[in-house]
């Protein structure tokens, strides 16, 4: 019975979903989530290649054992074409930070040095901030930050995660399954986990 | 078709297209544009109940009765939320509903305006699915669609909300219009290799026991599941809403389980080598605590709903698809078998462990008076009942032989179902004797829907298993609140045979077993509606019991 007790580490699904592109549609998604008590740690949505139906990427979190059939939980709404949880697949995924950092003329050379390192863009630069844009993965926005963290950062934007199977669906069998192209280009070598290039 | 319609007539004209025949509701001022056109199409029957959930109650014993699905009208605002309890009851039993709600008119949707309520967003979670229809133009086609998502698949409720000006809109109307769903597939048969493990598992296993649910039922599926059990010689365990599936007469039926049902089948599940769970949910009832469930058993769980399987047992081969479909699957691939010492040993658990017992009392039981009402209508009859004592004592004590006959409030438990749900099992079947098994609480919820009964002069019997107590709260506050009794008295009842006569119905009071069975007879012969209040031992309990939670090894058999 302690055991039970115990408060387990929160355990992260990442769910693709094709969704009507309609009113209401997140609410019943999001309902359907709160019931069960997940948390959303992130949500990225947008029109898809089909027209009529956009596509949502979300990281959810709650207990392991609740989390198991969340994609089949979602696919009973009737307006969720179809979910995929995508955690265990091999997968590609990326999120978009805008980052504004307050700078002075001792250390703006510093900081833009920094961006280019991480190959982050200067979007917008002002007197005393400038704005950049970094893309990758968590962990690598995540150091991008903590290190620009010793000067002044002002706002910290984040997307949350997008993500894609690798390779490309296959559209001939019809079996509702992504499928694995053998012919994928390897990919640039820069590790998405650790951040470093 | 050429000449345009309003949406109110749209309304209507949708509806008979999908063959209904009888609404249940009750206007107000936002769906008064379609009552409004109701005198031109007098094909659908408009049953005007007293309060909004008699109106989803009804059109939910209707849908469970007939097999099809029931129809009901509120008005915006109260009208609406008044729905919720009846929605989410028939949500939580799968049962196909439409519900269509009138909305203010569109310009004043978000306003606050006078009984405004959001209830599609309201009823999110306890509808299948529901729309605002903001155009005439698409409510014949809403409405197709609504029907195709209440009745297939898993059933469920659907609610469709029309603005009151969407009502009065004018728009063509084309009824063959077909419903395209994207992602929306209905499943039929299960993937072979899948229902190959299965029947593997069959035939090797040595003490295999059948758990039907109500999906057997809603795919009406009886007769390949009788194929299945006699053919392999498999006990048939029911659950709750599965009574009626199987029938309770046959040889290898084996009761229902779990907190109030027979020892017998807790014991012959956690016993077996095999439990093939067929359109269930494995609820927590029945289940108790998943750790210790049947703990030495493989399970096969065949349902429709694939986020079902492993919810709260681990699954050793799921086989997702149309029940029936499914068991045609198998049934030819089961191989026929006896199992003289398997079915010798449930026949062993039945004589040692008599959980139909009625104990003897200088009192009228309420299980008598179950008792004597099945053996008086051989069990030809539609049973409806609520939730608590009065509903365990019929689950336990009628024999149901005919599927559909058993219509009660099992997932939400809903207090009052029982009153509503019987004017609807009656107006879908005319000819059938139909039972209300009440209890005097939840009778006392919904019993403003007697003037309904009366004024439609539906003949429901309406047995009162009256304690002057909430029983089943009664019940648990003995058992695991220390005997600490706390408003579960209900002193200020009316006299019920002086309420039946207020309505202008029969009533009848039976307070010992000499007079039981000539009152029901009594009853049986009425042409009308009949109130029989059916004075019972204050305080009983029902047992067996498992408490919730618990497993077979807490059983309580008898008083002690």
């Amino acid at each position: 019975m302690v055991d039970d007790m115990k408060v387990k580490t929160p355990h992260q699904r990442t769910i693709s979903a094709l969704v009507q592109d309609r009113p209401g549609v997140l609410s019943r998604i999001s309902g359907l989530f709160r019931r069960r008590g997940f948390n959303i740690s992130s949500l990225a949505v947008g029109r898809s290649e089909k027209s009529g139906l956009s596509r949502m990427t979300f990281v959810v979190e709650g207990s392991e054992n609740v989390l198991k059939n969340v994609a089949d939980q979602l696919e009973k709404l009737i307006d969720v074409v179809e979910a995929r949880d995508i955690t265990e697949k091999n997968i590609v995924w990326r999120e978009l930070a805008l980052i504004k950092v307050k700078f002075n003329q001792k250390n703006r050379s510093e900081i833009l040095e920094l961006a280019s390192i991480f190959r982050a863009n200067i979007i917008d630069i002002g007197v005393e901030t400038v704005t950049m844009e970094i893309t990758g993965g968590k962990n690598k926005i995540d150091s991008m930050i903590e290190l620009l963290n010793k000067f002044s950062v002002r706002e910290v934007i984040r997307t949350g995660r997008v993500a894609t199977l690798r390779g490309t669906l296959t559209s001939g069998k019809d079996d509702g399954e992504f499928h694995q192209n053998n012919s994928v280009l390897p990919l640039p070598q820069i590790s998405e986990e650790t951040g470093s290039v | 078709m050429s000449t345009k319609l309003t949406g109110s007539q749209i309304v209507c004209q949708a509806l008979l297209n999908e063959g209904v025949d009888v609404v249940f509701g009750l206007p107000g001022g936002a769906i008064l544009p379609l009552y409004g056109v109701l005198r031109q199409f007098p094909q659908l029957k408009h049953v005007l109940v007293r309060h909004e959930q008699g109106a989803a109650h009804a059109a939910d014993g209707y849908s469970r009765s007939t097999g099809k699905v029931g129809v009901a009208f509120a008005t915006s605002g109260p009208g609406a939320t008044n729905l919720i309890t009846g929605l989410a009851t028939a949500m939580m039993d799968s049962a196909p509903l439409v519900a269509i709600t009138g909305q203010v008119g569109r310009s004043a949707i978000g306003t606050d305006a006078f009984q405004e309520t959001d209830i599609t967003g309201a009823t999110l979670p306890v509808t299948k699915h529901n729309y605002l229809v903001m155009r005439a133009d698409d409510i014949g086609k809403t409405i197709h669609e609504a029907f195709h998502i209440a009745r297939t698949g898993r059933p469920g409720p659907v609610l469709i909300d029309i603005p009151k000006d969407v009502f009065q809109e004018e728009a063509y109307y084309d009824p063959d219009v077909s419903v395209t769903i994207p992602g929306y597939t209905v499943p039929t048969k299960a993937n072979l290799s899948d229902v190959m493990d299965a029947v593997d598992l069959i035939n090797s296993s040595d003490r295999p026991v059948i758990l039907a649910g109500h999906g057997v039922i809603i795919s009406k599926a009886h007769n390949e599941l009788k194929t299945l059990s006699e053919k392999s010689q498999i006990p048939v365990v029911t659950t709750l809403l599965g009574i009626s599936s199987f029938p309770e007469d046959h040889i290898l039926s084996c009761g229902f389980p779990g907190m109030h049902g027979m020892a017998y089948a807790s014991l012959i599940l956690d016993q077996s080598d095999l439990i093939i769970g067929i359109g269930t949910r494995f609820d927590d009832r029945i289940v108790g605590d998943p750790k210790r469930f049947s703990v030495n058993s493989k399970k096969i769980h065949v349902d429709i709903d694939k986020s079902e399987i492993g919810k709260t047992l681990k699954i050793d081969v799921p086989v997702i698809g149309n029940i029936r479909d499914v068991l045609k699957q198998m049934n030819p691939k089961v191989i026929k078998k006896n199992r003289p010492e398997w079915i010798g040993h449930m026949e062993d658990l039945k004589r040692q462990h008599p959980s139909l017992d009625i104990p003897k009392s200088d009192h009228l039981l309420g299980q008598r008076v179950i008792r004597t009402l099945s053996d008086a209508t051989k069990g030809d009859a539609i049973i409806c009942s609520g939730v608590g004592q009065h509903q365990m004592w019929a689950a336990q004590h009628f024999t149901f032989t005919e599927p559909n006959s058993w219509i009660s409030s099992g997932g939400l438990g809903t207090m009052g179902y029982e009153v509503p749900s019987a004017i609807g099992a009656q107006m879908g079947n005319p000819n059938k004797l139909v039972w209300s098994i009440c209890g005097d609480g939840g009778f006392q919820m919904t019993m403003m829907e007697l003037a309904t009964a009366k004024e439609n002069n539906l003949p429901v019997k309406y047995g009162i298993l009256n304690n002057n107590h909430l029983g089943m709260i009664t019940q648990w506050q003995g058992f695991f609140y220390d005997h600490d009794y706390q408003a579960e008295t209900y002193s200020g009842n009316p006299d019920f045979v002086k309420l039946a006569e207020a309505y202008g119905i029969k009533g009848i009071r039976v307070t010992n077993e000499k007079d039981l069975l000539a009152s029901i007879l009594e009853a049986n012969d009425h042409p009308g509606p009949v109130i029989v209040d059916f004075v019972i031992e204050k305080v009983d309990n029902v047992y067996p019991m498992i408490p919730a939670g618990q497993s077979i090894s807490e059983l309580i058999e008898e008083n002690a």
